[in-house]
């Protein structure tokens, strides 16, 4: 039972990691930026999710609304601050940093503004069904109603981004202009919007992540929420592992750090939470810096 | 429609890459620019795409000073530019980087027809036309950027190397595919290229160019037969 326990609560987990990947890499396929403000904006999000739960009451009503305010966040951010950064600094030793240094100033700005808005204090997101575990045979799990409904609620987000990529004119065009954006644009493809159309998506992504981060953990939200930092690491390694570049990537290195973190804690030591997944991070650096899914033979979806 | 090119300087940084270049393609012709390595053939191409941003200087095309227009938005006025080293998205599928060839359209009923059309005219790429791209050879590789910007349906089509790299039976392949494409689809072609013999062969109009100069300029079979063109650049 331990076993069972253990495999579903690392999956859970690692499905919101795999989002907060996704969010990452999109970000990083569309204008080739780690985002340290991804996390951040994931925050600002649920904020606005938190409202639209207190005043509507209805959770489901909150995660679009937290994705489409996550989206516009994130596209402002791209056309605002990356497009002018990027083409400023095109040349120079700092060319390539300056927009990654910016987005770490723009988390602290995010976490600044949200405090100031929101106060530091603690508030609380109701999710939709209980997070009490099921109970099998006498024996009650961890894993819960809440926790299956994350776990098909990424499933299907997932399934609606891979038909996008792969069957529509856009996810051409966003893949055409990842790969090669020369091409893209001699393509007649306006290049600078499906940047920020990359990071739309990525915002929206990233604010779904924070919700079920939220609600999958105790509730609260608050701007320096350590459930927010352990967002940003995991969803970075879990992209790493993935190749940075792959969005199945990005799922399977989100669902395979959550199932070793989930292993590492229930079968070795629990003391291991902040440690574990900069050891994965490591390894998988040392071992195949590419990821898993490195170098271009993934770069499919 | 006829593209025109009037005192057009472009520099790379503090390097001078084009200087002064001015030059005519009438409606329906191919015009071959030759020259050696660094002479500024793909800047010159490079430019009319909109790619680059030209010093100074004008390019006319169809009457209007194009100058500035981005290249996404020259597409839509019927340029297309196939770029150095098989232009095609690795990552992508045949089909896929055809598409990507008419996306600006909207239009998916003319993109596919569009596709028949490229198909009928390069048979491999129907062959392999669910393959990803980087798993086909240079030649077909070469005709599938060709095929790709075909797609966008253009009046002008700006071709950088398209034998380069390629065997030379390939080669023969692809310079007669471009004559042919020129006649059927009534293109305006500016075909840069190394193999300046080839090219000359198959094109109406011949210019050479020189350390980012025009050296010469004429017919292309009146190139063929200047002596200084010959003995520089044809190599007997």
């Amino acid at each position: 039972m331990d076993f069972l326990n253990t495999l579903l609560i690392g999956i859970t987990a690692g499905s919101i990691y795999s989002l907060m990947a996704i969010s990452m890499v999109l970000v990083w396929r569309s204008t080739r930026v780690v985002n340290f403000a991804q996390a951040g904006m994931a925050l600002l999000s649920t904020y606005f999710g938190f409202e639209a739960v207190t005043r509507l009451g209805s959770f489901w009503i909150a995660l679009p609304v937290a994705m489409v305010g996550g989206a516009l966040v994130a596209a402002l951010v791209e056309m605002i601050l990356i497009r002018l950064l990027v083409k400023h600094s095109s040349s120079g030793p700092i060319a390539g940093v300056a927009p990654i240094i910016a987005t770490l100033g723009l988390l602290g700005v995010i976490r600044a503004s949200t405090s100031m808005i929101w106060g530091g204090q603690d508030v609380r997101i109701v999710g939709p069904v209980s997070n009490d575990g099921y109970t099998i045979n006498g024996t009650t799990l961890v894993f819960s109603p809440l926790k299956l409904l994350i776990l098909l609620t990424v499933l299907v987000l997932m399934l609606i981004l891979s038909l996008v990529f792969q069957k529509t004119n856009i996810g051409l065009a966003l893949r055409a202009s990842a790969y090669s954006p020369e091409i893209a644009r001699l393509s007649g493809i306006k290049v600078d919007w499906v940047r920020t159309l990359g990071w739309a998506l990525a915002g929206a992504a990233g604010a779904v992540a924070g919700m079920f981060q939220t609600v999958n953990g105790n509730g609260t939200l608050s701007p320096d929420s350590i459930e927010f930092s352990l967002l940003l690491v995991s969803g970075f390694i879990a992209a790493v592992i993935g190749g940075l570049d792959s969005l199945i990537g990005a799922v399977i290195g989100g669902l395979v750090l959550g199932l070793m973190i989930s292993f590492v804690l229930m079968y070795i030591s629990s003391g291991l939470f902040f440690i574990a997944p900069f050891v994965i991070l490591l390894l998988v650096l040392f071992i195949r810096p590419q990821g898993i899914f490195g170098a271009k033979a993934a770069r499919r979806a | 429609m006829t593209l025109t090119v009037s005192n057009l300087t472009v520099h790379h940084g503090a390097i001078c890459a084009v200087n002064q270049v001015s030059l005519t393609v009438p409606a329906g012709k191919l015009a071959a620019i030759i020259g050696s390595n660094g002479a500024g053939k793909t800047t010159l191409l490079r430019t009319l795409s909109g790619l680059k941003h030209p010093t100074q200087g004008e390019i006319s095309w169809n009457g209007e000073n194009i100058v500035g227009t981005k290249p996404e938005m020259l597409v839509r006025r019927g340029i297309s530019h196939v770029g150095e080293g098989k232009s095609v998205v690795p990552e992508l599928t045949v089909k896929e980087n055809l598409e990507l060839g008419a996306i600006w359209r909207r239009n998916n009923q003319e993109s596919k027809e569009s596709i028949e059309n490229v198909v009928s005219i390069f048979p491999r790429l129907g062959e392999r036309i669910n393959q990803r791209s980087d798993t086909l050879s240079g030649g077909e590789r070469q005709m599938l950027a060709i095929g790709r910007a075909i797609m966008s349906k253009p009046q002008l089509l700006l071709l950088d190397e398209p034998s380069l790299g390629l065997a030379p039976l390939v080669v023969e392949q692809i310079f007669q595919t471009i004559r042919d494409l020129t006649n059927s689809m009534n293109l305006t072609v500016l075909l840069v290229e190394q193999n300046a013999m080839g090219a000359l062969k198959i094109a109406d109009l011949g210019i050479v160019l020189n350390l980012g100069s025009v050296a010469v300029a004429g017919s292309a079979s009146a190139l063929i037969d200047d002596p200084a063109v010959r003995s520089a650049y044809l190599g007997y």
